[in-house]
């Protein structure tokens, strides 16, 4: 019999263009404080903290060090850190909430992009020797996957526009977003991709309290329980993957039990329109399921964050008993190539 | 539900220099995820999931390099986590990589961590850029030599037990193949004629730069009973963190350190250290932070850690051996360092650690440190399973 692990409490910043008013640390110190409130918690109560963030991003070394600060850890805590979406520190928790080491964890994570040109930043993460030289950049590569999709059949320039403008749409309802109502398609930023199809630069932070047993029913009136979470990661070389298709994240959705039951929700971390054609197919998603009522990252990509703010869209609506059953996906690296899928539920209604 | 026991089956090490330009990165981490597959005779195949861990992604200039990595490690298809917590970022990731198999998440789990920096200049690469810190500290060493000199006001320690860690630390990695430095003509005089660098640490009293990387292989209970060769089993590991700078903090003995080693001996059944432990792979980047970290750790109390020095109690055939692998002052590929420490912990619980081997080393304590005296990682492992 494995532990009861599930969402309690989500909070996010509103994410815009620029905040460049605030240090990263005071960006994320509402949100943290928000989220404590939610369940009434100090932070001395966290059995476990940890985050996600990234140093290129910050343009310095040990930079969630600062944000540690930020955090309150005195008396001294137990706290970890990955170099990744906060999707994957929430996986971390949760594997500790697991061995019993701890039944609530905090869990963190924030992204700055303003400060710098991300289009660029996110060519360092390419292959160093033989494909990082050429700065191919995020929206170009996301491009060659789209270009394929439609090659291969599996879309169109008109089905990706309505791909952003529903997420736009929903999103007018998402007080946090970054764009919201109705975008202009614009201009190809890199062909076939036009702006529209393209995710805001911004900056923001999220966070997400997680509570095992009893304990998630004392701190939340329909806690989202956590019934499975897995990820994968596929070949780093753009050359040997079918660029249609997302093998890691059917897998990571099988391995979380997607499959067993329908569900009626999924928040889709697919920073670009095309991506979000490939995850539908990737996880079999029809017409029934209600994709990104947020507006996903369509609306508001701080990166580091998006993926954790798809799991605390997912866990949120279940805790307004807006969904029973959701699916949350998150992702890391060039043309999705490495996905997390958690499967969430409330108890019967 | 109690945790499923882990262990230790397997362990690789690159031999340890300061540039390695034979080899890409992916080239690097491989050569020890292999050698820890050798060492436990298993395949790819048989890897459920990879946890890596390095320091700033800034020492090598690839942004979340696992990424690239993921072939290298034969991860396409299987989980892939990436740790970073500063300079404890070895320890952590064995630690995250563990409780996989305790929370049986996975059966089998491979973890590495690598630095290589020769790829750029970590001393400039840890020193921060206006605005975040004033321009007064250069590396790591600037950072770390005024809580020295404030241990040596407080303890009233002779300004020679610095040169003494360093002479053994060196000494001991003649015995070890992989480190880095191996300085067959070191003596005493030599260490104490180096070039002062951050006073009062000596040139020969700090770390190297390296290149280097190190990998485990770690498994349950069942994957322990098919091991070729005795595992190490984990008896307890615990993480803590405290902030860089606040009034009160005491940077000589963090308050994080003495928790974390309270809690690991806690999970250990371990009263009294000094008695229970047989032996110590710790974080001692600079040569005073072996006294220190030995009060910090409960081996000493305060103010004494730099008797049991004096005393040669830490050295290879001392009471309590201390770094018997030469540490970190003969070795440090900056992220890798701290699961090196843990490593060669293990490698002495399984009777695997050749020349630098402790006689009946039944309990060893791995340790490592990052940020400001900050963020700690340990564990304990021995040779007999945890008790049920």
């Amino acid at each position: 019999m494995t532990r009861e692990i599930a969402v309690v409490a989500f909070a996010q910043t509103d994410h815009r263009r620029t905040t460049e008013e605030l240090s990263e640390v005071e960006m994320l110190m509402p949100v943290l404080h928000d989220v404590l409130d939610q369940t009434g918690l100090k932070t001395a109560d966290i059995d476990f903290t940890c985050s996600g963030s990234s140093d290129y991003l910050a343009g310095r070394a040990f930079s969630f060090t600062l944000a540690l600060d930020g955090v309150g850890a005195w008396p001294p805590i137990s706290e970890s850190h990955v170099e990744m979406d906060g999707a994957w520190a929430l996986y971390e928790a949760w594997t500790k909430l697991l061995t019993g080491d701890a039944d609530t964890a905090l869990v963190y994570a924030y992204g700055k992009s303003s400060p710098g040109s991300v289009r660029d930043v996110l060519t360092r993460q390419l292959d160093p020797y033989y494909v990082a030289p050429l700065w191919p950049d995020s929206v170009a590569l996301a491009a060659l996957q789209a270009q394929a999709l439609i090659d291969a059949g599996h879309t169109d320039e008109p089905e990706l526009a309505a791909v952003a403008s529903r997420s736009r749409a929903d999103a007018t309802a998402n007080s946090h977003a970054q764009l919201r109502g109705s975008i202009p398609q614009g201009d190809y930023l890199v062909r076939p991709l036009r702006t529209g199809d393209c995710p805001p630069i911004g900056d923001g932070a999220a966070a997400v309290i997680l509570a095992a047993g009893e304990r998630a029913r004392e701190l939340c009136t329909r806690p989202a329980w956590i019934r499975g979470i897995d990820h994968r990661i596929e070949a780093h070389s753009l050359g040997v993957r079918d660029l249609t298709d997302s093998p890691s994240t059917r897998l990571a959705a099988e391995k979380a039990g997607a499959f067993e039951r329908p569900v009626d929700t999924a928040e889709l971390h697919a920073p670009f329109t095309s991506q979000e054609v490939v995850l539908r197919k990737a996880l079999g998603l029809d017409d029934t399921v209600r994709v990104n009522p947020s507006g996903g990252a369509l609306a508001a990509n701080p990166m580091m964050a998006a993926g954790l703010i798809r799991i605390g869209e997912a866990a949120a609506r279940i805790h307004r008993a807006e969904s029973d059953r959701a699916l949350a996906h998150a992702t890391s690296g060039p043309c999705l190539q490495q996905n997390l899928v958690a499967v969430l539920e409330g108890d019967p209604r | 539900m109690s945790k499923e026991p882990v262990a230790v089956v397997g362990i690789g090490q690159t031999k340890h220099v300061a540039a390695r330009r034979d080899v890409s990165i992916a080239g690097l981490v491989r050569e020890a995820a292999q050698r820890a597959l050798d060492d436990a005779e298993l395949m790819w195949a048989d890897i459920d999931a990879v946890v890596i861990g390095k320091a700033p992604d800034f020492f090598e200039g690839v942004m979340m390099p696992e990424l690239y990595l993921a072939d290298a490690l034969g991860a396409v298809g299987k989980p892939m986590l990436r740790v970073h917590t500063a300079g404890s970022v070895g320890g952590s990731t064995a630690l995250v990589a563990a409780n996989l198999v305790a929370a049986r998440v996975h059966g089998t789990v491979l973890t590495l961590a690598f630095e290589k920096q020769s790829e750029s200049n970590a001393m400039w690469g840890l020193s921060l850029p206006i605005p975040f810190q004033q321009p007064l500290l250069a590396g790591a060493g600037g950072f770390f030599a005024p809580h020295v000199r404030a241990y040596m006001r407080r303890s009233g320690a002779p300004d020679t037990v610095g040169s003494l860690v360093a002479y053994k630390d060196r000494r001991n990695a003649l015995k070890n193949p992989y480190a880095h430095l191996h300085e067959h003509d070191i003596t005493l005089e030599k260490v104490q004629a180096s070039p002062m660098l951050w006073d009062p640490i000596r040139y020969s009293e700090t770390c190297p730069s390296s290149d280097g990387a190190c990998a485990m292989v770690l498994t349950d209970r069942a994957g322990a009973a098919r091991a070729p060769r005795p595992p190490a089993w984990m008896h307890g590991g615990a993480m803590r963190s405290e902030p860089t700078l606040f009034a009160g903090k005491d940077a000589v003995s963090p308050q994080a350190g003495k928790d974390c080693a309270a809690d690991v001996y806690r999970q250990a059944g371990i009263a009294d250290p000094r008695r229970e432990i047989d032996a110590v792979e710790m974080y001692v980047p600079f040569s005073w932070y072996e006294p220190m970290w030995l009060e910090n750790l409960g081996f000493a109390d305060e103010g004494e850690g730099w008797k049991l020095t004096e005393a040669g109690v830490t050295e290879l055939d001392g009471d309590l051996p201390v770094n018997m692998s030469g540490g970190v002052l003969s070795t440090n590929p900056i992220g890798a360092s701290g699961m090196i420490r843990f490593a060669e912990a293990a490698l002495q619980a399984r009777g695997q650690a050749g020349e630098h081997q402790v006689e009946g080393a039944r309990r060893v304590l791995g340790h490592a440190y990052g940020g400001g005296s900050q963020f700690f990682s340990m564990w304990l492992v021995g040779a007999e399973p945890p008790p049920s």
